[in-house]
């Protein structure tokens, strides 16, 4: 209890709390990003209406522009799409099919990475120059392509039905695999760094295991620069996704993400409906911007030399 | 010796480091004086302020910190508060730099030549040609073998020691009147530091050249330096001749300084030791800055600073040195 | 009474680097492999409960020999032996590993700046497993920090909280909590400031005393290897140039290194005497001069000098020295007087 206090106070007086009640813009973006995550997350919960509920669905409330305009129904706040599902619902709910994917290919790209990492800079000469190429030849396939193949290969060697099932999981796996050379090389330069340091030495001399050093002593040594690069990667990963979806290959449309959002509401643009794409479009722009700015902050406040 | 005017002279200088944390005063209330041809040793464990100082005098403190009070006046003239560009000219013309990591100083891209004859060219009279053989004979001069050969080969291409006595020659070769060497023979093996250290004092000598020698190697300030500071938390705590300083310490904190350094001539039972370490600049104690460390603290020490006052024919900011002080008597008696 | 099996010994160890350029590159420009002799043929012992210490100029070898003698190295040629065990059999067996531990030089990276000091020094008690008990493993820790000067409750805190000699304190609590019995220090006191070190120096004098430690201690400093040794090594590029009992290396040094290494110490009782620079520089180990590595920067070298290492052997005059230089086994080394005369 006291010692939670004592670590509650520890951070409001560390230089990184200070360094971000100091940057406005990262207070902003952390708040826009903090409402962004929420409403995703709780959707279920706060959204206004349940787009997947095919029972409240109804033909006639189809393509009601936002509520501020003249036709504009006030219980939709930013209109409906082509089926009369509530376009800022629809968004909450995108955004947590977004939001579910980048994280988990984060989390993938940044086991990997930290995996491979740790190994190459810490075993070092072969198994450092076997995995390094490896991840210099994956560093020149961009994600999107990597992603339409393994989604491709899925696509042929599974029935259409096991294919939709699993196709959270192929996107997911297909964006998180092609990032982690970045997340791989960050930490073998770190490792490299850490490895030769005394204290590692010191774990040498008592005798404990190769792995053990790497996960008890390396490992929590090279995590800030991880935690950087996964805060810009998560936006990253979130467009790559929504690329996927716009170009029809990623989650299936029946959970749709926002990248969905987009492609569906792209059809209706330039008859009118401008409202179906561009709402999703923006929540993505905001989403991924907020996200990143903390990242660059985050950064900046790891690294002492850029102040 | 006060007929003779010094060359550098530091009045009352205090520098400060505004931080989120509060103010950190660096440096309070330095004082001193170097005379042509003068060398000044300044000792102190580290974070007591000797670089600081350097970088003072210099012109590079390093932001957030500024100079907050005194004056610092190079023939007289004040030179803490000139516009950047001036104190540019100053320091490259007036003020010769020597610091610790002789790679730093020096440019890898530009062979050593190049680089002394560019200084020489900027500061100096002297066409490119001129420069030239002034280079060579500045290479001669500190020491390194077939200097006209030599003196086209890069920064890499030398030793450690080498370099390092290029970098002397950079410090040197447009004549300054005032040199500040932070920690020089540091990062030298001590057979390269002996050759580094005569070469420093006799060029100081021979140009008349006021030194200010930075280092926590005692041994070096003993041979190099005519004069020595001691400082303690951002102040000069004692301040006198050599070999006063080091034979007849007067101020305890130097004493124990001088006292833990380990002779080579003969093995100790037990070698004399500081307790405690010295203060954060956020939590120097009130009074002497020295009182929780110090044997012979008094009630005084605990409330009042001490300025420094003669003690044992040096200065020592120390209240046992005050008319009346009871440990003085107390001393006399013991 | 006293174990006369030494507590560590090595024979003829020497431990080279391979500091070729890339294979591709070395073969565009033809040239062979490069190898960096850091430590080429070194012997010494170690009796229980005594200190060696080995100096020598930045670059000789010293942190190699106590690399190679703790196990990060592993020899390229010759043995060490650890209480009458190859090291290598030494160290598979954690009951033996524990009696041996190392202090390093740099007190700010020899501790794991996001563990807490608790655990950094229970550290060893865990992995070695002699003791389970969480109340048991904290008291140990408290009654190890009060024995190097700090207080228990500093347990608690981070490394960054503490002063470079506060941090070489925790080092000094790390290495003695698996209870060795054999220390190797490398450089502990170079990164710290005089009075500091004084602090550190009579630590770990005590502690020898009380624990019946034995030290291998390395410094490049003279007069701290002085204030701590039984015996001194001296090392000149990878390979022991004089190996003497401390007062006889002090009073008498036989080797021209060791003569001109005591004669570049700068003169602190200030009695006007001449400090006599070496001359020359450290040459590399990757080229190393033939014949007697010294002979480049020696007064007394002559044309054998140039063609024949100098063997390690008894000198005459101070048979307790092991000395490798041919000027002292042919007499014509000037013992007693200056070994330069100084140009006026
Ligand atoms: N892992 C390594 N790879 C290549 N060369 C090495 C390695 N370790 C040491 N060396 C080289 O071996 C030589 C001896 O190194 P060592 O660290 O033992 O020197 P030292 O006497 O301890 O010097 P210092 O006082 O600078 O620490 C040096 O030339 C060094 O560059
Ligand atoms: N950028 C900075 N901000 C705050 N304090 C500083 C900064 N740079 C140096 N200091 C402090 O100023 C004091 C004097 O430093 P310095 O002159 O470098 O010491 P020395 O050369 O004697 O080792 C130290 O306590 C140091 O921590
Ligand atoms: S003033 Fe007092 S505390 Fe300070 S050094 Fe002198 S005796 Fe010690
Ligand atoms: S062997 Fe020859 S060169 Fe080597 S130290 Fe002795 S005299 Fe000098
Ligand atoms: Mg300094
Ligand atoms: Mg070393």
């Amino acid at each position: 209890m006291a010692r939670t206090q004592g670590a509650m106070a520890r951070f409001l007086d560390s230089d990184i709390w200070y360094s971000f009640t100091r940057s406005p813009i990262t207070v902003a973006s952390a708040i826009v990003a903090f409402i962004c995550i929420g409403g995703a997350v709780l959707a279920p919960w706060i959204a206004p209406h349940n787009p997947f509920d095919l029972a409240s669905l109804q033909l006639m409330d189809a393509f009601k522009p936002p509520a501020w305009t003249e036709e504009g129904d006030p219980t939709y706040w930013l209109g409906t799409d082509d089926q009369g599902r509530d376009v800022l619902s629809a968004i909450m709910y995108g955004a947590r099919v977004s939001l579910l994917v980048g994280f988990c290919a984060v989390l993938l790209s940044v086991s990997v990475g930290i995996t491979v990492g740790l190994a190459a800079g810490y075993i070092g000469g072969t198994t450092d120059a076997v995995l390094m190429r490896i991840a210099d030849i994956k560093l020149t396939f961009p994600t999107i392509l990597v992603a339409l193949l393994i989604d491709g290969v899925v696509r042929a060697a599974l029935p259409r039905e096991v294919h939709d099932q699993i196709a959270l999981y192929v996107v997911i796996f297909a964006i998180g695999i092609s990032n982690w050379p970045s997340f791989a090389r960050t930490v073998r330069g770190s490792t490299l760094v850490e490895r030769n340091k005394e204290y590692v030495q010191a774990a040498r001399v008592i005798g404990l295991s190769r792995s053990r050093i790497m996960i008890t002593h390396v490992l929590p040594n090279v995590l800030g620069p991880v935690l950087v690069i996964a805060t810009l990667n998560l936006g990253f990963a979130v467009l790559a996704e929504a690329t996927l979806s716009f170009l029809g290959v990623g989650v299936p449309p029946t959970q749709p993400s926002l990248g969905t959002l987009i492609r569906i509401g792209n059809d209706f643009l330039f008859s009118g409906e401008w409202w179906i794409t561009i709402f999703p479009g923006i929540a993505l722009i905001v989403l991924v911007l907020s996200v990143n700015l903390l990242g660059d902050w985050l950064r900046d406040a790891l690294n002492p030399k850029l102040r | 010796m006060s007929d003779i005017k010094p060359i550098l002279e530091v009045r009352n200088l205090r520098v400060e480091f505004p931080t989120r944390r509060g103010l950190l005063v660096a440096l309070d209330d330095v004082s001193f004086s170097i005379a042509p041809g003068e060398v000044l040793g300044v000792v102190g464990e580290s974070g007591a302020g000797k670089s600081m100082t350097g970088a003072a005098i210099i012109g590079l403190l390093e932001p957030p910190g500024r100079i907050a009070g005194g004056q610092i006046l190079l023939e007289g003239r004040r030179i803490d508060n000139l516009p950047y560009q001036d104190l540019r000219r100053i320091r490259g013309r007036e003020i010769g730099a020597i610091f610790q990591d002789p790679l730093t100083t020096l440019n890898p891209l530009y062979t050593v030549g190049a680089q002394l004859i560019e200084t020489m060219v900027t500061h100096l009279p002297l066409n490119p040609a001129q420069a030239r053989a002034k280079a060579i004979e500045w290479l001669e001069l500190v020491g390194i073998p077939a200097a006209a050969q030599r003196i086209d080969s890069y920064p890499h291409e030398f030793s450690g020691g080498m370099r390092q006595r290029v970098v002397i020659a950079l410090a040197l070769c447009a004549e300054p009147k005032l040199i500040v060497a932070d920690e020089p023979t540091t990062a030298l093996d001590v057979s390269i530091q002996a050759q580094v250290i005569a070469l420093l004092k006799r060029l100081a000598r021979e140009k008349g050249t006021a030194m200010m020698l930075v280092t926590h190697d005692m041994g070096v300030i003993a041979e190099t330096a005519d004069r020595v500071a001691v400082m303690y938390a951002g102040r000069i705590v004692e301040i006198g001749a050599v070999r006063n300083v080091v034979k007849h310490a007067a101020h305890p904190y130097s004493s124990g300084l001088m006292g833990s350094i380990p002779p080579v001539s003969r093995r100790l039972d037990r070698m004399q030791q500081i307790d405690g370490a010295m203060p954060r600049l956020s939590a120097i104690p009130k009074g002497c800055p020295y009182n929780p460390r110090c044997p012979k603290v008094f009630d005084r020490c605990m409330v009042e600073r001490p300025e420094l006052m003669p003690a044992e024919g040096n200065l020592a900011a120390c209240w046992l040195y005050a008319d009346g002080a009871p440990a003085a008597e107390a001393k006399h008696h013991g | 009474m006293a174990d006369a099996t030494p507590m560590l010994e090595t024979r003829d160890v020497a431990r080279f680097f391979d500091v070729s350029r890339p294979p591709l590159q070395r073969l565009l420009a033809g040239e062979g492999k490069r190898m960096l002799r850091a430590v080429d043929g070194v012997s010494f012992s170690i009796p229980k409960g005594t200190t060696l210490s080995l100096v020598g100029e930045s670059g000789c070898g010293k942190s190699t020999v106590a690399r190679l003698v703790v196990g990060l190295y592993s020899p390229t040629r010759g043995s060490v032996i650890f209480d009458g065990r190859d090291l290598a059999e030494a160290r598979a067996d954690s009951t033996q590993r524990r009696r041996m531990q190392m202090i390093f030089q740099d007190p700010y990276a020899s501790l794991n700046p996001r563990w807490r000091v608790r655990d950094i020094i229970a550290e060893p008690i865990r992995a070695f497993g002699l003791s389970k008990d969480k109340a048991e493993i904290e008291a140990r820790v408290g009654q190890l920090l009060t024995q190097v000067g700090l207080s228990p409750l500093d347990g608690a805190k981070f490394p960054h909280e503490f002063s470079g000699g506060q941090r070489q304190r925790i080092s000094i609590a790390r290495a003695l909590s698996s209870n060795p019995e054999f220390l190797v220090c490398d450089e502990p006191t170079s990164a710290l400031d005089v009075s500091v070190q004084a602090q550190i120096l009579n630590l770990m004098k005590d502690l020898q005393q009380r624990l019946g430690l034995t030290y291998l201690f390395i410094s490049h400093n003279l007069a701290v290897v002085r204030q701590v040794s039984d015996r001194v090594g001296v090392m000149y590029l990878g390979r022991l140039v004089e190996l003497a009992p401390a007062e006889t290396l002090f009073e008498t040094p036989r080797h021209p290194y060791t003569r001109a290494l005591m004669e570049a110490i700068p003169d602190l009782d200030m009695t006007g005497r001449q400090r006599i620079p070496v001359g020359g520089e450290v040459p590399s180990p990757i080229n190393p001069p033939s014949g007697c590595p010294f002979h480049p920067r020696c007064p007394l070298a002559n044309d054998r000098c140039k063609a024949e290492i100098p063997a390690m052997m008894p000198a005459r005059g101070t048979p307790q020295t092991l000395v490798a230089c041919h000027a002292v086994e042919e007499g014509r080394d000037r013992m007693g007087a200056p070994l330069v005369e100084a140009v006026g």
